[in-house]
């Protein structure tokens, strides 16, 4: 464990280390040094207004990304258990799932507006293919004699669906939940940067076309920070929810 | 030893079929299985001895034909019938006694009440201290100790049993058929257990009906009974067990492709 | 899914999407949704104008350089961190973290540093592409079975030799499945390179047809687009399964 943690420690150090080097390079003037990133970082975070930009772009983002879990798992669980349904819709995601939908993007937002109705429905569009996906499949596949035994006990088939076979496809939903959640995430801050001056997207926009390259890579290094705080969480919850299924040192 | 009181029939198959598309798994099998004894269900692959057990549990229905237990027709699984699973069909994302507990909980059960009674049996089972691990932590024989557990702690009168040692190791297994005798004496129930080991049906059952495919039939029923009152250890000597072991053989060798 | 007894092929069901699509097409319902006949045709007048083809040999071009290097550099990589330890605890929490940010985001950065042209667009979509292809690589070396390494050296195999007919060929199939999913995130990745940097390409086709609302043709891009993306994801993945009967003997 503690070997584990000295490695990451010692490569974040690296990078950073070596971030911080080529930032001195006059490879180029729009590359600042990791040093002053950070402080413009720290800069944007007392004035408060990196919070007020989060505030904006995380809305329609949960919301987004709330929804189509929601939705997805449900819609997920439909097909997995009926096969006209399945017939039905999956090609549809698939073709979602395949198809570059980030090009819809500036167009929904142009068309519809810089609302949170439209941002929410960017995210969900980006988010649902693959949980639904993702979740028709594990439910479909769910192996055969645990759900015999369910029914061996007398499970009815509500208790079949929920204490059995949405279990059983735990983790295969939260890996589509977080490739979902990485989707939905790229689609808001996707309609940020191009159209709507809102939000982080705005900070970037904005610190790059007065030249402050230090605030623009300050804001790029919070969203990945973000997004990798959420996808851990996630992490977290489903293996809260699911200790069992954590059969130790999972490699991807 | 054991006798068998014709008037205390617990499951009675009546010309049961089963067919699959034009495969006719089970064709007119008729067989009774009395009250209190363990019945193996013996024969090589194919002769639908799981198809049959399955029709019982009310997991398949038959094509034709019907399944009485205790005087009641079968149309899906109840509160009389308990099932053991080959594979286990154990949660892996539940601990083990929430697993055992299932089959209550499945019944509105309240949860102190169930883990009380999955404990006893967990205990009986042999895997005290367990209770809070995971199926993955668990050896294959401690897993179907867990399957066991749960099957007994739904109290049923009939345990149904597919082929529930064949995924253990053969030390293992050893052990568990000595267990499975002496968990006959103290658990007053109605045993159906299917195996293709011919060793495992003599030593275990009061009574063997011998299952021969295409098209499945009961082609005999056995009841080895000189050596039932011998203890574990000495059965696998006794000439008779030895004898019966060997002439059901001779009898299935032609079956065997 | 069975109609009258036959068996309905998978993705049938989107004729009757289609129908759906050309009933609100015509009805008028949105101009955001023209007709797929409208569309249809509008696919066939574009099709051969210079506009384009340029768009499609400069977005292919960025495709296959980004997924050229993400190839290249990501296998090599990946399988590093199969075999060495240390490697892997380097590097590994950074893939999965670059696997799933949103790498949109680092885009302007890649504007700022490398301008507004075919190489920016290049280095998103290796971006896009390489993580997952590190993934599936490295994944494809950690599960070669033990005993073929025993194997391979008990017979005296030299390092080279090993690796070349050995170990290769035992990862192949995870690592085309890589591949496969790399193929369509370099995809996306040329997409958004394109919509964010916008000079070149689809991205520029699209940004001229929603400028000027032209629905029919920016649908017609969009089809065309996706198909070509499904048809090459379809043959990574037919050469996958060529590949992989081998794969679930393992």
């Amino acid at each position: 464990m503690n070997r584990s943690l000295f490695l990451k420690i010692a490569s974040a150090l690296l990078l950073f280390g070596a971030w911080e080097i080529s930032g001195r390079i006059p490879v180029s003037f729009a590359f600042p040094t990791f040093v002053e990133s950070m402080t413009a970082l720290f800069v944007i975070i007392i004035d408060g207004s990196i919070f007020v930009a989060y505030a904006d772009t995380l809305q329609p983002l949960l919301l987004g990304v709330f929804i189509s879990t929601i939705l997805g798992i449900g819609i997920g669980l439909w097909v997995g258990l009926s096969e006209k349904f399945d017939w039905f819709i999956s090609p549809i995601f698939i073709v979602m799932q395949a198809a570059p939908l980030a090009a819809l993007i500036p167009l929904l937002i142009m068309v519809y507006g810089v609302d949170l109705a439209s941002k929410v429905f960017v995210v969900c569009i980006m988010a649902m293919p693959v949980i639904v996906l993702n979740t028709g499949n594990a439910v479909r596949n769910t192996p055969i004699s645990i759900k015999e035994m369910g029914k061996a006990f007398l499970g009815s088939k509500k208790d079949i669906i929920l204490k059995i076979i949405l279990p059983s496809s735990s983790p295969i939903i939260f890996a589509g939940l977080r490739l979902g959640v990485s989707a939905g995430f790229i689609g808001a801050i996707l309609a940020e940067l191009k159209i709507t001056p809102t939000g982080i997207g705005d900070i970037i926009s904005y610190s790059r076309s007065v030249g402050d390259y230090p605030t623009m890579y300050a804001a790029i290094f919070s969203i990945i920070v973000l997004a990798v705080i959420f996808l851990n969480s996630l992490e977290k919850i489903e293996n809260y929810l699911f200790k069992g299924n954590n059969k130790g040192y999972i490699s991807d | 030893m054991s006798e068998t009181s014709s008037n205390e029939i617990a499951v009675s198959v009546k010309n049961v079929s089963k067919n699959y598309g034009e495969v006719e798994a089970l064709k007119n099998m008729s067989l009774d299985f009395p009250k209190g004894q363990l019945t193996s269900l013996l024969g090589p692959s194919g002769c639908g001895k799981t198809t049959l057990l399955k029709i019982i549990a009310g997991l398949l229905p038959a094509s034709s034909g019907e399944v009485l237990v205790n005087g009641a027709k079968v149309t899906s699984p109840g509160p009389d019938r308990a099932f053991v699973f080959q594979d286990f069909a154990l949660m892996p994302w539940a601990s083990v006694i929430r697993n055992v507990a299932f089959g209550l909980e499945l019944r509105g059960v309240n949860k102190t009440e169930r883990e009380s009674v999955a404990q006893k049996y967990i205990s009986d089972v042999g895997l005290k201290g367990f209770e809070n691990s995971f199926p993955h932590e668990l050896s294959g024989g401690m897993r179907q100790r867990v399957g066991l557990a749960r099957a007994l702690s739904v109290n049923a009168d009939v345990l149904l049993m597919d082929e529930p040692f064949s995924a253990v190791d053969e030390q293992t297994r050893r052990k568990f058929q000595e267990d499975l005798l002496n968990l006959i004496k103290v658990e007053k129930k109605t045993f159906i257990f299917v195996t293709h080991s011919i060793e495992e049906a003599v030593y275990v059952s009061d009574q063997i009906a011998i299952l021969l495919p295409r098209p499945s039939r009961v082609s005999e029923i056995i009841k080895p009974s000189g050596f039932k009152h011998k203890d574990v250890d000495s059965i696998r000597k006794d000439s008779e067990y030895l004898d019966i072991v060997d002439k059901i053989w001779k009898s299935l060798r032609t079956y065997v492709q | 899914m069975r109609l009258f007894g036959y068996k309905l092929p998978g993705m049938s069901s989107l004729l009757i999407w289609g129908m759906l699509w050309e009933i609100i097409g015509r009805s008028k319902i949105t101009y955001f949704i023209p007709s797929v006949t409208e569309i249809f045709h509008t696919f066939l007048e574009i099709l051969p104008s210079p506009a384009f083809v340029q768009a499609v040999s400069e977005t292919g071009y960025a495709l296959m350089s980004g997924l050229f290097f993400a190839t290249f550099i990501g296998i090599p990589l990946g399988i590093l961190m199969g075999k060495n330890r240390i490697i892997d605890e380097i590097l590994l929490p950074w893939v999965n973290i670059f696997l799933s940010a949103p790498l949109t985001a680092l885009v302007p950065v890649l504007m700022v540093l490398f301008g507004f042209g075919m190489k920016s667009i290049i280095i998103t979509t290796t971006l896009f592409a390489i993580w997952i292809i590190m993934l599936n690589s490295r994944a494809g070396v950690l599960q070669i079975n033990r005993s073929l390494v025993e194997m391979a050296s008990s017979f005296g195999a030299k390092p080279l030799d090993a690796f070349f007919k050995v170990y290769f060929w035992a990862a192949l199939p995870e690592i085309l499945g890589g591949v496969r999913i790399g193929f369509i995130r370099a995809v996306k990745g040329v997409i958004i390179g394109q919509l964010l940097i916008s000079v070149v390409g689809f991205g520029a086709l699209f940004e001229i047809y929603s400028s000027n609302f032209l629905m029919s043709h920016f649908w017609a891009i969009i089809f065309v687009l996706f198909t070509l993306a499904f048809f090459f994801a379809e043959l990574l993945a037919f050469l996958e399964r060529k590949v992989s009967y081998y794969a679930s003997n393992r």
